[in-house]
């Protein structure tokens, strides 16, 4: 038994088309780029980046001032936006801090702290003392910081699943407040920029020189980019929210550490799962916003995995053209994404993508689409072939 | 107090620094023979093929190699059962390296490197190996991982009524970032969790008290006390030494900050 659907009460995104959920629905209803050609200081490679504007000038609150890392000014970003805290001081008042769970994905933490701890390590080879391992680097970092900030004191963990991150967090909190451990959960996902991901998708030949193509003849691998999400999940009683989530599926592919199954079992296999949990068929599907990470082999496998089931009618596109490949923030960005489609009845196109390649057959978008939205599945398959469907609803009014 | 969920406990592995095994550890942890946290024990997981043991990690040997014991203990196979990873660090040797590189002009990441620096490298290694294609994750919670997993672990027994594997496990912290974090020893525990009465070999029965104030129990030899305090995954030794011992008991395990998830054992 899982809890479902749950209602998305509240929810928030930060990523490079800017802070909080109109600059995200102003620039994909118009068709702007957050990416731009990489000024990472760090880490100068060719390539284009989607990049946060302002974390620089965000510091923590000093009583935080040991979580001090991008990673955590990016969460903190994140939870000031569309009221997203103060809905959860709210839904405190209305659970209990206790009562409600704290869930997050992230793929890298505050590693950019360590990288350049490790640039001034002196003649000893000694980090500096300033440098703050458990409150940065550390994987649980993201919610041990988010839960301080919120005031929360339920359970409380991290996924770190790569790039399907922030979208198992919906699934772990269904089970959670179904098995009676908290009553509402934040969920959500935060992954910045740093030069571990740049230089390691670079060493794979995965990063793009140019902006990232999804399903594109041409296409070439991704941008790297950074973003935070957040949404706080309710069952379906009377509280506020447009949105709910009607299902999920996880599944493991089984077959490469850093290359998608070719015939995408696994990511048929968590769709599949969605569905069913959610007791719909394919054709109540509106629109796919597809992992779409724009290397070769992901969306071939995809496109494999998305037609086998749905065949090459249902809308589909892949965001990353918006914000770059935000990683372990790539579930939540793209559910909150899936979300604004629902509220505000449109379809992104897949930016960027102009001739799709022959023999990619999913129904991709190459233009926004103005239509009404009921349901859409969101996809996130990352690294050790870690697969997560999300579906999510209009809820009756 | 309210039972929250229920779980049979039917497989068990451990590895740590003078723990080969279960059945090598059960009387250490009785009590019945002194425990000397000497040197691990050579990681030679079966299940990873020689050029694959080669390419990884100690983290992921080490992972591994619990949860091989703990599948074959259950007597059930590796492609049935879904997957709980739970490590409060990650692989710190693999940050080590990168960031070692990283500090150098021309950057030389590697890129196995890299694809094996995902918290969830150990499962995927662990789903490739033994062509698991279940639900699996990857969990991190500080000192709290290994309570944290459980958690995770027995809310998807009762949610699909299907047998899971928890591994729990972390390594030493790295010379460089050591004086910073709170590992100092490797250790790693696996349980095969299934539905009550549903698994093929029962060994205990576990019911979960949702967390609340309390304190940890000690219930350990003596001998055990620093390695629990230097690896989140050894915060499971109280429940393993219960499990040993063959009693009924109540453990509580810590959770986060100073509360603890009682575990109502019944062997």
């Amino acid at each position: 038994m899982s809890q479902l659907p749950l209602v998305l009460t509240r929810y928030t995104v930060v990523n490079a088309l800017g802070h909080g959920l109109a600059a995200s629905l102003e620039a994909l209803r118009l068709g702007h780029s957050g990416l731009r050609v990489n000024d990472y200081e760090p880490a100068p490679l060719s390539t284009w980046i989607g990049r946060v504007d302002d974390i620089e000038q965000a510091a923590l609150p000093a009583a935080l001032s040991d979580y001090e890392c991008r990673n955590n000014r990016l969460a903190r970003l994140g939870l000031e936006q569309d009221g997203f805290s103060a809905a959860v001081a709210a839904a405190v008042k209305r659970h209990g801090a206790s009562r409600i769970g704290l869930f997050l994905g992230t793929s890298t933490s505050g590693i950019e702290e360590t990288e350049r701890a490790y640039a001034m390590r002196n003649e000893a080879g000694a980090l500096p003392a300033g440098y703050h391992y458990r409150q940065t680097q550390n994987p649980f970092s993201l919610s041990a910081f988010c839960r301080e900030f919120l005031g929360l004191a339920g359970p409380a963990l991290v996924i770190s699943t790569a790039c399907s991150s922030s979208a198992k967090v919906f699934a772990t909190a269904s089970r959670y407040i179904a098995a009676g451990l908290c009553d509402a959960a934040v969920v959500g996902g935060v992954d910045s920029l740093c030069q571990t991901t740049l230089y390691g998708f670079n060493s794979l030949e995965l990063v793009s020189s140019e902006k990232c193509r999804p399903w594109d003849a041409q296409r070439n691998g991704i941008n790297i980019g950074e973003g935070a999400g957040f949404a706080l999940l309710e069952p379906a009683s009377a509280v506020e929210g447009a949105v709910q989530l009607l299902g999920y599926g996880e599944s493991s592919d089984a077959y490469h550490m850093s290359t998608p199954h070719p015939e995408g079992d696994g990511a048929v296999a968590a769709m599949q799962q969605a569905l069913e949990r959610a007791g719909i068929e394919t054709q109540a599907v509106d629109y796919i916003n597809l992992h779409g990470t724009a290397t070769p082999s992901n969306d071939r496998s995809e496109d494999r995995a998305v037609t086998r089931l749905f065949g090459n009618a249902t809308a589909c596109s892949s965001t990353k053209g918006w914000t770059g490949h935000t990683l372990g923030a790539a579930g939540i960005t793209e559910a909150i994404f899936s979300a604004l489609s629902i509220e505000h009845g449109f379809l992104p196109a897949s930016l960027n993508t102009e001739q799709k390649e022959e023999g990619l057959n999913a129904g991709v978008l190459l233009q926004n689409r103005e239509q009404s939205v009921n349901i859409a599945m969101s996809n996130s398959f990352g690294f050790g072939g870690s697969n997560c469907s999300l579906l999510l609803g209009r809820r009756e009014a | 107090m309210n039972t929250l969920l229920s779980v049979d406990i039917c497989g068990i592995g451990v590895v740590g620094p003078g723990l080969t095994n279960w059945a090598q550890a059960a009387p250490l942890l009785r009590g019945e023979q002194p425990f000397e946290p000497t040197e691990l024990p050579p990681l030679k997981p079966e299940l990873l093929p020689p050029n694959e043991r080669r390419r990884t990690t100690q983290l992921i040997k080490l992972a591994i190699q619990a949860a091989e014991e703990a599948q074959r203990h259950s007597g059930i196979e590796a492609a049935q059962l879904a997957c709980v990873f739970a490590s409060a660090e990650g692989d710190t040797f693999i940050v080590d390296r990168l960031c070692e590189a990283l500090a150098l002009p021309e950057k030389p990441v590697s890129p196995t490197q890299f694809h094996n620096s995902v918290h969830n490298a150990p499962a995927g290694y662990w789903a490739i190996a033994g062509v698991a294609r279940r639900f699996s994750t990857s969990i991190a919670a500080a000192g709290a991982s290994f309570t944290a997993g459980l958690l995770e672990a027995a809310a998807f027994v009762a949610s699909e009524g299907e047998p899971v594997l928890l591994v729990a496990y972390d390594i030493a912290l790295p010379e460089t970032l050591a004086p910073f974090g709170d590992s100092h020893s490797p250790f790693a525990v696996a349980l095969v969790l299934a539905s009550k009465n549903q698994g093929g070999s029962r060994l205990a029965s576990l019911g979960l008290i949702s967390p609340q104030e309390g304190s940890v129990s000690a219930m350990l030899p003596t001998a055990f006390s620093s390695l629990q305090t230097q690896n989140a995954a050894a915060q499971a030794l109280p429940l393993l030494s219960q499990l040993a011992r063959g009693e009924s008991a109540t453990v509580n395990l810590a959770y986060h900050d100073g509360t603890v998830l009682a575990l109502e054992l019944t062997c």
